[in-house]
């Protein structure tokens, strides 16, 4: 299971990274969304380096993406066992030295596991899993993701998730606010019961940022609702790394 | 081997959606008076060795470190007897 094929040998999905910048996508044992992911990256113009739930070592890549899915089967909490692998304590260390790190679903749930994010995810409150588009707005157009958009702006992007209601207590919820970090809002409806209508938070620092909502499946026209609304978050990322 | 149990409930101020599910299904399978439902977890761990203070500091130490999320959970640990 190690050896899976680099991005140079899988092609036919998209084109190959220039090479100048590197983003880590993290494989766990039940990870869904890491060739996704891995393909948004490269189209946005980015090497995509896969990155193994057992090994420490990050291949110096400049940032990293944990992808949807189900790792370790949602056992115990979701993202709860993902948070002890190997790679974990390596891209903590990272994230709190100010490396770009981006959770997306499952991935949200693992960064507020390892505390990089505040609060928690829980069932859905009608208890059922959804997958549909989902209107959000970017609140916080300064994170290391989100520098492409503007604040205040629209987008549409796929939801799917059972486990994607935001929660935090009162204090926390003011905090985020207060400072800006819910970096997405769901608009027009709540679509899980999220506090707030959040969908999606960033750290103090604006490294890290975690969202429910996929925008690796919203970044070619001929896919899906054909949107791209999901291919600023990885040209954010290049931006940014770009002119650091 | 002694066995020590914890368990893991959602804090009162947090939704449980799910115990409200059984909760309303209740009444519809005759079952009345049952006023409110919350689920939780509960672990049984077979202990090797004595159960002694610091063997259930290791245990209290690994609940709220791994089996509960004490963002959204509390937990109980006790000996069972």
């Amino acid at each position: 299971m190690t050896a899976r094929p680099s991005p140079a040998t899988a092609g036919g999905d998209g084109p190959s990274g220039r090479g100048n910048t590197r983003v880590g996508v993290i494989t766990f044992p039940g990870t869904l969304d890491d060739r996704d992911t891995q393909r948004a990256v490269r189209l946005a113009g980015a090497e995509a380096v896969p990155l193994w739930h057992r090994d420490k070592d990050l291949k110096q890549v400049d940032a990293v993406v944990l992808p949807g899915g189900f790792s370790y089967g949602d056992y115990l909490r979701a993202g709860a066992i993902s948070r002890f692998s190997p790679v974990m304590e390596t891209v903590i260390e990272q994230a709190r030295a100010g490396m770009p790190v981006l959770g997306i679903c499952n991935g949200f749930q693992v960064l507020t596991e390892t505390h990089l994010l505040p609060g928690a995810m829980l069932r859905n409150n009608h208890l059922h899993f959804i997958c549909r588009d989902q209107k959000l707005r970017v609140e916080n157009a300064n994170t290391s993701w989100t520098a492409e958009y503007e604040a205040g702006q629209e987008i549409s992007i796929p939801l799917k998730n059972i486990d994607g209601r935001y929660v935090a207590d009162e204090r926390t919820l003011d905090m985020l606010e207060a400072e800006g970090r819910v970096a997405f809002r769901y608009l027009d409806t709540n679509p899980n019961g999220s506090l707030r209508d959040i969908a999606g938070i960033t750290n103090e620092a604006g490294n890290v940022v975690g969202l429910m909502p996929h925008p690796e499946h919203a970044v070619e026209p001929l896919i899906g609702s054909g949107r791209t609304d999901g291919l600023g978050f990885f040209t954010s990322i290049l931006k940014k790394l770009v002119n650091a | 081997m002694a066995r020590v149990v914890v368990d893991v409930m959602l804090k009162p101020e947090i939704l449980d959606p799910q115990g409200q599910a059984v909760q309303r299904a209740l009444p519809r399978l005759g079952f009345e008076g049952i006023a409110d439902v919350r689920q939780g977890k509960r672990f049984e761990l077979e202990v090797e060795g004595p159960v002694d203070d610091a063997a259930l500091a290791r245990i209290r130490e690994m609940a709220e470190t791994f089996l509960a999320n004490t963002v959204i959970e509390d937990f109980t640990v006790r000996v069972d007897s």
